[in-house]
């Protein structure tokens, strides 16, 4: 697939009050730049996600949903990302069973101190859904064409 | 199996039970429905053959709020489910009574069928099955009407019962994991191609909801009244896109994998893929794992560990 450079992919990212959306905000003090692409949802922890949140996201129409939560062993409510990390991996892994991109859905760990990895992990995150394209199969799993 | 029904009556009769969970004749030998008895005269029309393949855990949902003690016929693989109800607190085990009922594997008519028989007029539930067809009569075997979850069986021995009658027999023969092995093996596009082509033929008709013994909230997100429940198939609403996905999600974990979500489609949907999909991760994942073998466990997504794998480790191949 050639790289669409006029492309805007819609990426959404639900980051963690203490942590994630923290390394957000560093990120913007400190100058650092990451696409405009990028909405960000600010959730109270990465276990609040639900794993429909992400499917809801898709259809949609968002082209990459990244969760983003504090580091394994640093939940603010001690054990949330651990549970989080089970549901992403089995869903992201039915995602692929199904054929859908597994590109397309990612999960980082990232602290408030960590302003500079914030706006790497989204710059790359972009990159690859330019690469990708556009969603179409993740908008309705009825598989109605 | 006279003898389940002896016993059960015998219960009954001397008060033990206050009804009895079994599955009542049909019109025919091959269509026995779930149903509850309550008097000598309701059990005469009680049947245990080999087409009883309904599992009748989940009516103990409802069951258990009645007065007095339900018996219940539980087949080994229903064991299993009645067991993760029972973990789920969903059921309530003082007012149960189980007896286990023995299984040589379970019979489809739909098997029947697809091997190649027209026109049935009765069939019986010997081995081998004789049929009685428009056309003469004719022989079908075993192992051919059996349904296609029994040939994957998980084992003959009950997990939870108060009383064990008749006789079982291993049944399985293939590798419950294979046709997912065989999917994960295509590629993207070939993945979507093979859903497409089963998922579009899905009416939603909620049959595999209904009958999943793992699918019990009191309220279901697919009963919302937000959207148009009359007229499912045709609703663009958010659950409607999603639905075999999140069906899957939400047994993901507790579903025991007794292959009734693929029994009861009418368009014969391989909807168990799902699920066994999923059991197939907990177990490479998280460490072999069988929902309802034990009661006490803690279920794979409700537990974790530290050095649990990477999502972005996972989507390369990698376990840890
Ligand atoms: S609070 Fe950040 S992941 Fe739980």
């Amino acid at each position: 697939m050639s790289v669409n450079q006029e492309f805007r992919p819609k990426i959404v990212a639900f980051c963690c009050n203490w942590c994630s959306y923290a390394g957000a905000d560093l990120a913007g003090s400190s100058r650092l730049s990451y696409p405009a692409d990028v909405k960000i949802i600010r959730v109270p922890c990465s276990c609040r996600v639900n794993p429909m949140f992400i499917l809801r996201a898709f259809e949609k129409g968002a082209d990459g949903v990244i969760l983003c939560g504090c580091h394994p062993g640093d939940c603010h409510y001690s054990t949330g990302n651990y549970y989080a990390r089970r549901r992403m991996t089995l869903l992201f892994s039915m995602l692929d069973f199904m054929g859908v991109e597994n590109g397309r859905t990612r999960v980082e760990w990232v602290s408030a101190a960590e302003g500079v990895k914030f706006s790497t992990v989204m710059n790359d995150f972009v990159e690859k859904i330019r690469s990708l394209g556009e969603n179409v199969r993740l908008g309705d799993l009825r598989c109605k064409k | 199996m006279q003898e389940v029904k002896n016993r059960a009556l015998a219960l009954l009769k001397d008060g033990t039970v206050k009804r009895v969970l079994g599955w009542r004749i049909g019109e025919n030998t091959y269509d026995p429905e779930p149903a509850f008895f309550e008097s000598e005269e309701d059990m005469q029309t009680f049947v245990y053959n080999n087409f009883c393949a309904a599992n009748l855990s989940k009516y103990m949902i409802e069951a258990s709020k009645l007065e007095g003690k339900t018996l219940v016929c539980l087949k080994p693989c229903d064991s299993y489910s009645f067991n993760q109800l029972l973990s789920e607190h969903r059921v309530d085990r003082e007012k149960t009574y189980i007896i286990g009922v023995g299984c040589k594997g379970k019979l489809s008519i739909e098997n029947v069928k697809r091997a190649g028989v027209k026109g049935i007029l009765s069939v019986n539930d010997t081995d081998p099955l004789q049929v009685e067809t428009l056309y003469g009569n004719t022989e079908v075997s075993y192992k051919a009407a059996m349904l296609d979850r029994c040939h994957v069986c998980k084992g003959k021995e009950h997990v939870v019962y108060d009383e064990l009658i008749g006789e079982s027999e291993d049944t399985s023969t293939a590798d419950r994991f294979a046709q997912v092995q065989m999917i994960e093996a295509m590629s993207p596009a070939e993945k979507f191609a093979f859903f497409q082509k089963e998922l579009s033929k899905c009416i939603r008709c909620n049959a595999c909801r209904n009958v999943c013994p793992a699918c019990s909230c009191r309220k279901c997100v697919f009963d919302s009244d937000k959207f148009d429940s009359a007229q499912k198939a045709n609703v663009d609403s958010f659950e409607e896109k999603m639905f075999h996905i999140i069906r899957a999600f939400h047994v993901a974990g507790r579903c025991t994998d007794c292959g009734e979500c693929s029994r009861v489609c009418p368009q014969g949907i391989p909807l168990h893929l799902f699920n066994r999909k999923f059991i197939k991760d907990i177990n490479t994942l998280y460490g072999e794992y069988q929902a309802g073998a034990d009661a006490e466990a803690r279920g794979p997504l409700t537990s974790f560990t530290a050095d649990d794998a990477e999502p972005s480790v996972v989507a390369e191949g990698g376990t840890k």
